[in-house]
This record gives C-alpha cells, sequence and structure tokens, in this order.
C-alpha cells in the first residue's frame, strides 16, 4: 500500500517538469508544421503590390512546384554538392580515424589534430562563406598566388564557372564536417573488440586487410548514422552557397539550394509555394529520419 | 613492444613508413584548415591598398585602424555583436536547463505517456527547423514579434538533440538511488532537481552550453527571418548585408576585420576550452 501511495505522489512530477518542453514544442514547432502544411494548399502571394489571395486551390501549388522543373534543378544541385563533399569526407574520416585508433601507429600529438580538424565545425558558415568568397574573388589572395606561381595566367573567376562554384561550396562543407565525422568514426572504432585486431595480427593480416575485412563491416551501423544525418544535413544545405553567391545561385542557378529556394518563396511572401515545398521536404527528411531511428533502435535492442 | 613484433611479421608497408605517411597527411590537413584563417588574421591587419595589391605573408600594423574603421562605419557591428551575445546566452541557459529537465522526467519517474513522449521526441530529433519556418514566421506575425528576440531565444526550450544528449549521461551518470536518498533527507521533488541533479550534470551541461551557444551565435537562417531592423541585427545578418553590398566599393581590410570579429570569439573560447568540446562530440550522437 505504501508503495502504490509513494508511486502515485512522486510520479505526477514526471508531467510537471515535461510542461516547459511539451508547451514551447507545441507551440514552436506543432503548431508552425500544421500552419505550413494548411498554407500549402492556399494560392497565396504578392503580385506587384497586389495581394493574391488567400484563396483555397486543393494541390495547385505542389503541381506547380513539381511542373515548373525548378525544384528537380534545385534538389540536383543540392544532391551534386552534398556527394562532392561527403565523398572526401568519408574517406578522410575512415583514414584518420583508422589512424588515430590505431595502436600500433601511435600517433603523436592526437589531441592537437583533433582539435584543429574539427575547429571549422564551430565557425560561423555566413562569415567563413564571406571570408572564402573575399579570398577566392578575382582580386583575392587565392588569385594572386595562383597567377604569381604560374599556375594561371590570369584571375580564374571561381563564382563564373559551375563546377568551380560548385567545387567552393562543396569543398566548404567537407572542411567544416570531416572533423566531426572522424571524431564519431573513431569512437566507434574504439569500441570494437581489440582482441579482433589482435587475433587478425597473429594471423599475419595487414593493416588494409584488417580495415576493410574486420574494422569496416563492424562500423555499419555507425556509417549509415554517418550517412544518413549527412544526407539530412545536407538538404539543409543554406549559409554557404547563399553568402557565396548573394542568394542568386549564380552561375545561371546551378549553386541553387533547395532551402535557398524556400527562403527565396518566404522573403517574397510566396507562402503558398514556400508551404507545398516545405511539406516536399517535411516529408523527405521525415522518410530519413524513420531510418535513422530504425538504425538506432536496433543498435539499442542489440544490445 | 610486443605490437611491434608482431607488425614487423605482417606482410604491408613497415610501420615507420606507414608513421609517415599518416604524419604527412595530417599535417596537410591541418594545414588546409588553418591557413583560410592565417589569411583572414594577415589581411585583417593590412591596409587596403596593401590587400589590393596582392597576398603576403608577413602581418600589416593597421589592425587598430581597420578595426576604429568598421566600429565608425555603416554596419552596427558592436550592436550585432550584443545582439547576438544576449540571444546565444539566453538560448544556451534555457537549452541546457530545461533539456536537462525533461531529461530528468523521463530517467527518473514512471507515468503512462513516459514511452510515447520518449519516442516521440527521438522521432522529431531530426526535423529540421527549415521546414516549418513558413508556419513559424506567420505565429511570429500573429504574436507581433518581429524584431523581437523571443522567437529566437524561447523555442530553445524544446530542443530534443540536447535532451538526448542529457538523457544519454543520465544512465550513466545519474544513479536513482540518488534520489531516493534525497527523497528520504525530505528534500522536495523541484529542489531536488536543482540542488542534487543538476551539479551533478555539469560536465554535460558545458559541453551542451557551449554546443547551442555556438549553434544559435552562428544562425542564419531564422533571424533574417525575423530581424530587419539595424538595431536588432545579429552578426550574421551584417556579413550578409556586407555580402549584398557592392563589394569593391569596400575598404577590404574592414571587411576582413569584419569577419575576424564574427570568427575569432568563437575560436579563443574554442581553445580554452577544446578537451571538454571534441570530447563530448561523440557522446551524444553515437550510441553504443
Amino acid at each position: 500500500m505504501r508503495n502504490k501511495h509513494k508511486a502515485v505522489s512522486y510520479n505526477k512530477w514526471g508531467y510537471i517538469f515535461l510542461i516547459p518542453f511539451v508547451t514551447v514544442y507545441i507551440v514552436f514547432q506543432m503548431i508552425p508544421l500544421f500552419t505550413t502544411i494548411y498554407n500549402s494548399f492556399f494560392e497565396n502571394y504578392m503580385s506587384g503590390l497586389k495581394q493574391i489571395g488567400p484563396n483555397f486551390v486543393g494541390l495547385a501549388n505542389y503541381k506547380a512546384l513539381f511542373a515548373s522543373g525548378d525544384i528537380w534543378k534545385y534538389l540536383r544541385n543540392t544532391m551534386i554538392m552534398w556527394i562532392m563533399g561527403f565523398v572526401p569526407q568519408i574517406f578522410f574520416s575512415l583514414l584518420l580515424g583508422a589512424w588515430f585508433s590505431d595502436s600500433m601507429l601511435r600517433v603523436k600529438g592526437q589531441r592537437f589534430f583533433k582539435t584543429v580538424i574539427y575547429l571549422p565545425n564551430l565557425i560561423m558558415a555566413s562569415a567563413f562563406s564571406m571570408l572564402f568568397f573575399a579570398l577566392f574573388s578575382d582580386g583575392g589572395p587565392i588569385n594572386t598566388i595562383l597567377v604569381s606561381l604560374g599556375i594561371f595566367k590570369e584571375p580564374y573567376k571561381f563564382f563564373s564557372h559551375v563546377w568551380s562554384a560548385r567545387s567552393l561550396v562543396a569543398f566548404m562543407n567537407f572542411l567544416m564536417w570531416f572533423g566531426n565525422t572522424t571524431i564519431l568514426l573513431m569512437a566507434g572504432m574504439l569500441g570494437i573488440d581489440s582482441s579482433l585486431f589482435e587475433a587478425a595480427n597473429v594471423d599475419g593480416a595487414t593493416s588494409t586487410q584488417i580495415f576493410f575485412k574486420i574494422t569496416l563491416p563492424l562500423l555499419r551501423p555507425i556509417l549509415v548514422y554517418v550517412l544518413i544525418t549527412s544526407l539530412i544535413g545536407g538538404l539543409q544545405m543554406f549559409d554557404v552557397p547563399q553568402i557565396l553567391t548573394n542568394g542568386t545561385g549564380d552561375p545561371m542557378r546551378n549553386t541553387m539550394t533547395l532551402i535557398m529556394y524556400l527562403n527565396k518563396h518566404l522573403f517574397s511572401k510566396n507562402y503558398g509555394m514556400a508551404g507545398a515545398l516545405s511539406v516536399v521536404l517535411f516529408i523527405i527528411t521525415g522518410i530519413l529520419s524513420i531510418i535513422v531511428f530504425r538504425a538506432t533502435g536496433d543498435r539499442q535492442k542489440a544490445r | 613492444m610486443n605490437s611491434d613484433a608482431v607488425g614487423a611479421k605482417s606482410k604491408g608497408l613497415p610501420i615507420g613508413v606507414r608513421r609517415m605517411i599518416a604524419y604527412i597527411v595530417l599535417v596537410l590537413i591541418s594545414f588546409l584548415c588553418l591557413f583560410w584563417f592565417y589569411v583572414l588574421l594577415v589581411n585583417a591587419t593590412r591596409t587596403n591598398s596593401q590587400i589590393q595589391g596582392g597576398f603576403s605573408a608577413v602581418f600589416g600594423t593597421n589592425f587598430v585602424t581597420n578595426w576604429k574603421n568598421l566600429i565608425g562605419g555603416t554596419l552596427p557591428v558592436v550592436r550585432g555583436m550584443v545582439n547576438s551575445l544576449v540571444i546565444a546566452a539566453s538560448s544556451a541557459v534555457l537549452c541546457v536547463y530545461f533539456s536537462t529537465m525533461t531529461a530528468y522526467a523521463i530517467h527518473v519517474y514512471e507515468f503512462k505517456l513516459k514511452r510515447y513522449i520518449y519516442t516521440f521526441i527521438l522521432a522529431v530529433m531530426m526535423i529540421p527547423t527549415q521546414v516549418t519556418a513558413l508556419g513559424f514566421i506567420k505565429l511570429v506575425g500573429r504574436m507581433k514579434l518581429y524584431n523581437n528576440f523571443i522567437p529566437l531565444i524561447v523555442p530553445a526550450i524544446a530542443a530534443p538533440v540536447t535532451f538526448f544528449y542529457m538523457k544519454q549521461y543520465m544512465d550513466s551518470a545519474l544513479p536513482l538511488a540518488l534520489v531516493e536518498a534525497a527523497r528520504i533527507d525530505g528534500a522536495g521533488e523541484f529542489r531536488t532537481f536543482n540542488t542534487i541533479v543538476l551539479p551533478l550534470m555539469k560536465p554535460s551541461i558545458a559541453v551542451q552550453a557551449i554546443f547551442t551557444f555556438v549553434a544559435s551565435w552562428n544562425n542564419y537562417f531564422t533571424p533574417a527571418l525575423i530581424l530587419n531592423k539595424d538595431k536588432v541585427k545579429t552578426l550574421p545578418i551584417l556579413i550578409a548585408q556586407l555580402r549584398s553590398a557592392d563589394f569593391l566599393k569596400f575598404d577590404m581590410g574592414q571587411v576582413y576585420m569584419m569577419i575576424a570579429f564574427s570568427i575569432f570569439p568563437v575560436i579563443i573560447v574554442y581553445l580554452i576550452l577544446s578537451k571538454y568540446i571534441v570530447g563530448g562530440v561523440a557522446v551524444g550522437s553515437v550510441k553504443g
């Protein structure tokens, strides 16, 4: 009896302590989500100085969104720049993680190297992009160096060529995220039972063989986690291309990402289209989240 | 000793060569990470004509002048710094306090909806804020909170990622017996949380406070939608403004100074606390 009484009187505090989170979540996340979905069914924009709508139009915004083809172009841009950054990111993260966690290699100065490679992750992306814009501009230091080294005869217009502009965005994403990924993968590698490595060593396996036959397969769950969270992060790509190109996504909108497109609609107050685009992005990230949720859930169950 | 003997037996590259390659690559990568900030620092100390004249690796003497020009210029940078600081610091405090509280509710108590709420928070963890931005600015409009810091600070109370980190830490560092002991000593639930649990959570609170601060300090997307008066603008908005202004008219010394002004405070704090930050990265994200 006493126990039951105790349980009742304390456990109501569980709800009390949840009040702030739940209230704020409902007001600032849940209601905006529903408003966003609701708005996606309405025609609501400014035509010159004239306000059109809001009129209910059903799925017309979605039709217009997919019919214009812009969304495909921007999705393609986003994915291309994400892949261009992610491939070197995962490559160097695996390499560095393997080196840092290799007990035979005994890399010295690990604290220093980890501190340095994680540093770009904390930098204000907009300021970092502004820095890159200044450094890679036609008369900027990078061009000066390249010309004086004789690599180029005249300054290379990095922001006027599709692939150099995309490469810069991808390179910055790589710089900002590979340190983070390295630390995550290294934690996973250190979690692998060291007797496996010792046994492989005794059997005469090379470190390359150990990496591909033992480390990589056992890292799979963490690699899935890194891949999907990075993909979700990639879909949110905004600050870097926005500041680098001043919001234009130039050259010829080839660095325009999905969130830059959303931002454009929000600023021009085309709420119908912004709503439809948001819902599409919500569905995509929702599906990806479920995959992460499943992957991490399985791991928890397995333990 | 033993491992060297074993290593010598394997048919791959000798350990000395592998170590050499590792160091060369690590040094190159470190250079790649630091080079930009070095150039930034150098150029922030040089005059506009020196910068236009070409790159030099040597520091100039114009640091103070550039600083004065920037402060006296048209961009409200000091104001922007103060605004950014207020928003980031308030967000960090609210976020860690209430995330710890939420995690405590799930960790310590048994109640009917617990499992559903826990699962729900984990499920929405990955949803980006951008997809609800439209509804968010409509809400801010209805509340008449444009150009106000509240919509940038208060939402930090509900931060699923920080909550998850705190919950993970509690699983390993907060034994329920401790809470029981406090109850027997007659402490109320709220007091137990504030005086016993919070101090115990200090290491994770510190790490998450830094992460939340930096995320808020660097945030550009949401503040840009809500703040449009000069008095309330934050640093990222001012950077974007600098970018959209006619670039060549600017004194490049000032431009670099402005960027340095936004980046270096975070770098300095990071270097002081790097041990905790780098150690804290892995804990929250990887289960197992």
